[in-house]
């Protein structure tokens, strides 16, 4: 990782020292231990704040929209397949962003090491595969491939898909037998223990819409939940409205969803809201061979028609 | 969108796609006493539904 960091580093350096870029989007260390923030950089003093580790878990190809000059931004794979989708949906051009690609090993699911802790943790280090984290009362040696996130463990695009700048040496893609284990469990049951089982995931829900602002799909000006005229969904805690909210957001990312995480990273409710997207993803992947943001010049299955588009649903 | 719908638990005798034109009468007519039929067998919706009551 460190070797990775120093390579970030230089690349951002000379980028911004050429003025290649007029910014660079990457990972700082976040003010806890076990948690790292977005920033931008613009000068080169502060090149030294750029990181890059195993905690690394939001999307930052969130943070390229409405650009006016170029910038550089640290991809990991999946935020590389969302700044393709970024590009396809013509929110970004591709000249205007330079893309120092990182090879990733996966993200460490946190609140699964929390979970290991009565107490704080005050200290988070990690060399290759293992894991070392620390609280007041103890000190555990974790091997990082059994904390992984359920997205990271299932991914099969660690190497970034579109890149100008290499950070690291890529890595062996994972091949899946079965890339979709979870949906085919909720698929198993019956309408009504389907219907329990999102009522019972959703129940904590507090509406607070940080899976969607994590999101690197969601950047409608008015997303729908705003809405005032006409007000599509109820905007309190009725279940309804809940799930609702839930459906729709992610009945948005059809197509579009890289599984990138960001969205269950965000929530402080621990809702894993990739319950409903994955769904969808493996529906993309059935119905038309497709997965998301792998390239910049085909259009989305949602987006284009062609006769041999499965229609067996129209009776 | 059906597939999600019935994903989330919403029997799938609920979700129809149709595509009519306004020159099938008949077709419109077939279609509707199917699906009321199939609708009517599964019973009342309780899901995605607001108790105002």
């Amino acid at each position: 990782m460190d070797t990775c960091i120093n390579k970030i580093r230089e690349i951002a350096l000379k980028l911004l020292e050429n003025e290649e870029v007029e910014k660079v989007v990457g990972f700082a260390n976040g003010t806890i231990p076990m948690a790292t923030s977005p920033i931008t950089i613009d000068s080169k003093q502060d090149v030294d704040k750029l990181v890059f580790n195993s905690t690394c878990g939001l999307n930052l190809a969130n943070y390229i929209r409405n650009q006016k000059g170029k910038l550089a931004i640290v991809a990991k794979g999946c935020d590389s397949r969302n700044i393709v989708n970024h590009i396809v949906e013509n929110q970004v051009k591709r000249d205007q962003v330079h893309i120092i690609g990182v090879p990733c090993q996966g993200m460490v699911d946190k609140k699964k090491i929390d979970a290991l802790f009565d107490d704080d943790i005050i200290e988070f280090t990690e060399d290759g595969d293992t894991l070392k984290v620390k609280s007041n009362t103890k000190e555990e040696t974790l091997s990082k491939k059994d904390f992984l996130r359920e997205n990271c463990s299932l991914c099969q695009h660690r190497n970034p898909v579109l890149y100008d700048d290499l950070a690291g040496d890529l890595v062996e893609e994972q091949k899946l037998d079965n890339p979709y284990p979870d949906v085919d469990r909720i698929e198993a049951m019956d309408s009504d223990t389907k219907w329990q089982h999102f009522e019972d995931l959703l129940q904590n829900c507090i509406r607070c819409y940080a899976c969607k602002n994590a999101c690197p799909l969601c950047y409608c000006p008015t997303c729908f939940v705003d809405e005032a005229g006409p007000q599509w969904v109820g905007k309190g805690q009725n279940e309804t409205d809940v799930s609702t909210f839930h459906f729709l957001r992610a009945f948005h990312c059809g197509g579009r969803c890289t599984d990138c995480g960001a969205c269950v990273e965000a929530c402080p409710m621990d809702i894993n809201v990739r319950d409903f997207t994955r769904k969808l993803n493996k529906d993309s992947f059935e119905m038309f061979g497709w997965e998301a943001g792998m390239d910049i010049t085909k259009r989305p299955p949602l987006d284009a028609y062609s006769p041999d588009d499965p229609n067996d649903f129209i009776k | 969108m059906g597939n999600l719908l019935e994903h989330m638990g919403i029997e799938k005798d609920r979700i129809h796609f149709s595509w009519i034109s306004s020159a099938e009468a008949t077709k419109f007519v077939d279609v509707v006493t199917e699906i009321s039929n199939t609708v009517r067998a599964i019973g009342p919706n309780k899901k995605l539904v607001k108790d105002y009551s």
